[in-house]
């Protein structure tokens, strides 16, 4: 028999800690096809972060480290100094990189640090239960934001992309969705884009990826993606914000 | 050779040659020839040094460094230190090998600029969240301050933790006529198994990790820790004795107030006063099973503990002593140094008051 | 043997530096020594000191609280450190920005016009040199080979500095040798 489809060598047996419909386990499938795609097999040394994919180091079929909340910028400067041959990728969720580690992002973007990293923004704090994260929409409920999330209170959105793409140092920043096939697809390539920069020693790529969280959320899957789709986007409109490569 | 060198100087050229080839740090004084030395000396031998854009990110990057398999370190001052101190407790819970300098100055708070020891408890105790410790020396020479440096990283890697030289603003600043080493051949290095060098894959993957979310595993981890440091006070324990011999009243100190206090020493002995002193070395692991066999000494009356704090060292002092003599305790606070003759009065009125 | 010597002035008077020739000498004569900066915050702009001990022994405290010799190069200098010169040490002034006159039993007191000496050997950078000068001069404690060898070592790359370096030292030489 023919086989059509199989998971990527790059993703261990261990079965995914994720909700269900929650995106993560699209993101790291498209992420182990990539480092499968590129060659990477043998050749990376991956980052997990605090968060609900704090356990990434159990799924991703190669060396891992596992970082304080927030850090996983600085830990991968750490490894590329000292590994410039090596692949090296950080996962980080929005509050890891957008709140607590908002230093150590921006200054691994203005160093033009030859890593990929990769944002998994959906707009809360999974692990910890529901907390307003620094991506949180406008009047968007989470557990410390009973009445919706109010301007004059907690501040707006930070949109990162935008932020790092001000910098001189980045090479690529590009936000994606995977809220549909289309999307899904589309993500796939800006993953691949980010990895194939490293390898080229273009430098830093960030790909933040819209992804949802239908358990915080209190919604189900098809409504989550819809939110996605619908809300998520307005705030945070996908698009390649820097791209060394086309010269912007 | 011996020559003349600046204590930050020394002890950053003492890594090198010990195998330092990765170094990440962020600028506060009075350390901050260190980085600016290693900025230039890690390109010559082919090491990576980086100025990070915070103590957080230092110890983080040294984190990653280390987790791969580099010689790695950092150093900075007291307030630095603070923000490093969740790093090294992450470091410590992953198992994780890497040099750590802090050059005291006086706190809380930003402080002061000048020597303190007032970041004892936070070395030999911990620091930072967990059950954990380091291998802490306190060199009182610039020359003892290299040699510790020049074997720092093969401790660390022996037991696969952090080792923190624990100075203070006067070590830093001092010049010195030091000997320097042979720079070690970084190829004979034990290769490390357990490094996340980027070829694991399958079976053969390595994780660096201090998260274990169950239990039983968490228990287990703190156990094999403190297993370690149970082979520290076996084998890594120093200590330096000072006319302890026949000594009435023994000074305990360590760093560059032992120093002042050998000097104290010999005038006392010259006042026909019998003093000695005892100079820890490590400080984590501290030489208590010999401070406790020193205690039974019939001749001698008591300790005194001296200090650039309100008091830390003396509490390890009392613990090892353990009632058997009594322990006293002299301090100077916020960047002040006492004289030698500052001690012999304290230790004299002392000795007067009984 | 065992000398102490605090040297003190201005931030840019060459306060450390001298300090630091004195600690090159005593190595080039295989002494002990150790060289202790005050790096407070009087080092951005404020004054300057330095604390040098010489030792044929292992050097315990590197603290100096009583000196065999006190250099001074500005007033606030001589207010805060003369009070620590040994009975029958030296304290060596730089008359040219401490006029005053200065006397006190049991101290030899050297007034040196370091500034205007220093310019006749082309820059007044070179004060320090003359109160090195009269420092070895009086004390006798280096030989004059080691002075010009550490000169020699410690400005190679500046060679044509020299000249006026040996120049200034000498001066201050000739002065402290008649006290």
């Amino acid at each position: 028999m023919e086989i059509l489809y199989k998971k990527s060598r790059m993703l261990t047996d261990t079965p995914l800690s994720y909700c269900p419909g929650c995106t993560h386990g699209i993101v790291h499938k498209l992420l182990a096809e990539t480092l499968e795609e590129i060659g990477a097999e043998g050749n990376v040394i991956g980052i997990a972060p605090v968060g609900c994919s704090v356990f990434a180091y159990k799924f991703f079929n190669c060396d891992m480290q596992q970082v304080a909340h927030g850090r996983a910028p600085a830990c991968a400067t750490g490894i590329k100094r000292c590994n410039p041959d090596k692949i090296v990728f950080a996962y980080q969720g929005d509050g890891d990189i957008a709140s607590i580690g908002i230093a150590e992002i921006i200054h691994a973007a203005a160093r033009g640090e030859n890593i990929t990293v990769i944002f998994i923004n959906n707009a809360i704090y999974g692990m910890t239960g529901g907390q307003m994260a620094p991506t949180t929409l406008v009047g968007q409920k989470t557990t410390t934001t009973p009445y919706g999330r109010v301007v004059g209170i907690n501040g707006n959105p930070i949109r990162l992309c935008e932020m790092i793409a001000t910098l001189d140092g980045p090479c690529f920043v590009s936000r994606v969705s995977v809220s549909d096939p289309v999307n899904v697809r589309k993500a796939k390539k800006a993953i691949k884009k980010g990895f194939e920069n490293q390898i080229n020693k273009k430098g830093f790529s960030l790909i933040e990826v819209l992804s949802t969280c239908p358990t915080n959320w209190h919604m189900n899957p098809v409504q989550s993606l819809d939110y996605v789709k619908n809300e998520m986007t307005k705030i945070f409109p996908l698009g390649v914000f820097k791209d060394c490569q086309e010269g912007n | 050779m011996k020559q003349l060198m600046k204590g930050n100087e020394a002890i950053a050229e003492a890594a090198v040659r010990g195998g330092c080839r990765a170094f990440f740090g962020y600028p506060i004084t009075p350390q901050n020839e260190i980085p600016e030395y290693m900025s230039f000396r890690m390109s010559e031998v082919g090491g990576v040094f980086l100025q990070a854009e915070s103590e957080i990110a230092a110890i983080n990057m040294v984190y990653g460094a280390a987790g791969s398999g580099a010689r790695a370190m950092t150093s900075s001052s007291s307030p630095g230190i603070s923000l490093k101190q969740e790093g090294i407790s992450y470091i410590c819970g992953a198992d994780l090998p890497c040099v750590i300098v802090n050059m005291v100055r006086g706190g809380p708070g930003l402080g002061g600029i000048l020597p303190a020891q007032s970041d004892y408890f936070q070395a030999v105790k911990g620091g930072g969240h967990g059950d954990y410790h380091m291998l802490v020396y306190g060199p009182s020479t610039v020359q003892e301050a290299v040699n510790i440096m020049y074997d720092a990283f093969d401790k660390a890697d022996k037991y696969r933790l952090p080792v923190m030289l624990l100075g203070d603003g006067m070590l830093g600043q001092i010049m010195e006529a030091v000997e320097l080493p042979e720079m070690k051949d970084v190829n004979s290095f034990p290769k490390k198994k357990w490094a996340t060098d980027g070829s694991g894959i399958g079976a053969d993957r390595r994780v660096i990790n201090s998260l274990f979310i169950d239990p039983d595993s968490l228990e287990k981890q703190n156990h094999s820790l403190f297993s370690k440091y149970e082979l520290l006070k076996r084998n890594e324990t120093q200590y330096e004795e000072y006319m302890t011999e026949d000594a009435e009243y023994i000074l305990v100190a360590y760093g560059t107030v032992a120093r002042v206090c050998r000097s104290a020493v010999d005038i006392l002995r010259e006042r026909g006063i019998k003093a000695g002193l005892f100079r820890p070395v490590t400080l984590f692991p501290y030489p208590t099973n010999r401070l406790y066999q020193i205690a039974d000494k019939e001749e001698l009356k008591y300790f005194l503990s001296v200090e650039l704090s309100m008091g830390q060292m003396v509490e390890d002092l009392k613990l090892a002593v353990n009632g058997k003599k009594k322990v006293k305790f002299f301090g100077k606070v916020g960047g002040n140094v006492m004289s030698p003759e500052e001690i012999v009065d304290n230790l004299v009125s002392k000795i007067e008051e009984n | 043997m065992e000398q102490k010597i605090i040297i003190a002035g201005f931030g840019g008077q060459g306060v450390l530096s001298l300090g630091q020739l004195i600690a090159y000498a005593s190595i080039e004569e295989h002494k002990e020594v150790t060289w202790l900066p005050c790096y407070g915050p009087e080092m951005r702009g404020g004054t300057s000191n330095c604390s040098i001990v010489i030792s044929d022994k292992i050097i315990a405290s590197p603290i100096v609280d009583w000196a065999d010799c006190v250099i001074v190069m500005n007033r606030p200098s001589l207010e805060k450190f003369s009070p620590k010169v040994k009975a029958g040490g030296i304290l060596i002034i730089n008359s040219s920005l401490i006029p005053d006159s200065y006397e006190k039993a049991n101290l030899c007191v050297i007034k040196i016009k370091a500034n205007e000496f220093a310019e006749e050997t082309g820059s007044v950078k070179n004060a320090n040199l003359v109160l090195l000068g009269a420092y070895v001069g009086k004390s006798g404690i280096f030989s004059l080979e080691t002075i010009s060898t550490v000169i020699n070592e410690k400005f190679s790359g500046k060679p044509k500095l020299i000249p006026g370096i040996k120049e200034a030292f000498r001066i201050g030489y000739e002065i402290g040798q008649k006290y």
